[in-house]
């Protein structure tokens, strides 16, 4: 079977509407007919991702690649990037601005929920440059 | 239980019912929205007083049964429209968060 690949571009300038491109990952994923609980976790990483992207970053891309036995979620930025990694794991802490907070976004959670979701956690990140998030989730 | 028995024996006010037969299995307060992603489960209620459309996407990611909105909120008009194209359960209540989750434990604790 071929890697099947979805690719989407992150809106950096919509607040209310982030986390559209995770949502129709998804149900691409449930027509794929991929086990429940493996959509769960790449739902979760990519919206976190997504939402990340949009709030701290101005926007992206998303790519998904479903091959045989793993889902690899590639979200690339070209936002202002992470100076302090071991900072911005920690549960809690958050650069969030209050228009994000008011959203309910901010909470300081995302990227540990990414890490948490997958079996594979990768940040690669420049200041000045961007930020580039890989997850990977094995399909048993 | 069902999202449409949780709505008749908590007199829910009802927003959309996308899916009234899903299956509840427990539940998950919150508002902070990462907070519920981390540690929600799949098929909770989810009680909360968050009420923009980013809610929806939350409920849709981590496969929750139904949102319900506590202390009277109403959903603004985004969330609900995204809750019926997504056929979602969005619920509402005037009980605070706490008196909600604690009726609905003392339900899951009832014999049916
Ligand atoms: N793509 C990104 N670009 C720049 N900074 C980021 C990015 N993702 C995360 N960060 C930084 O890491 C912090 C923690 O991220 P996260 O755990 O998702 O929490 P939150 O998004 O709630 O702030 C953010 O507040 C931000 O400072
Ligand atoms: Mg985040």
């Amino acid at each position: 079977m071929q890697d099947i690949v979805f690719r989407s571009e992150v809106d950096g300038n919509d607040y209310q509407r982030a986390g559209e491109a995770s949502r129709h990952t998804k149900s691409a994923l449930k027509r794929l007919g991929l086990p429940p609980e493996i959509i769960r976790r790449v739902g979760v990483c990519m919206y976190e991702g997504e939402i990340n992207m949009v709030i701290h970053a101005d926007g992206g891309t998303a790519t998904l690649t479903v091959g045989i036995d793993k889902i690899v979620i590639e979200l690339k930025d070209h936002g202002p990037g992470i100076p302090d990694i071991d900072l911005a794991m920690q549960e809690g802490w958050s650069t969030a601005n209050t228009e994000a907070q008011t959203l309910g976004f901010g909470a300081g959670m995302g990227l540990p929920n990414m890490k948490r979701s997958s079996d594979e956690f990768k940040i690669d990140t420049v200041v000045g440059e961007g930020t580039t998030v890989t997850m990977t989730i094995y399909i048993k | 239980m069902t999202v449409s028995e949780l709505a008749e024996k908590m007199e829910l006010e009802v927003f959309c019912l996308g899916d009234p037969e899903h299956g509840i299995d427990s539940a998950y307060c919150g508002d902070l929205l990462s907070w519920v992603m981390g540690r929600a489960e799949m098929d909770n209620v989810w009680f909360t007083i968050m009420s923009n459309q980013n809610v929806a996407a939350v409920a849709v990611m981590t496969d929750l049964s139904c949102i319900v909105l506590t202390e009277g909120v109403k959903p603004d008009e985004q969330l609900l429209e995204r809750a019926k194209t997504e056929g979602l359960n969005l619920l509402g209540t005037s009980l605070s968060t706490y008196r909600a989750a604690a009726a609905f434990a003392k339900l899951e604790d009832s014999p049916e």
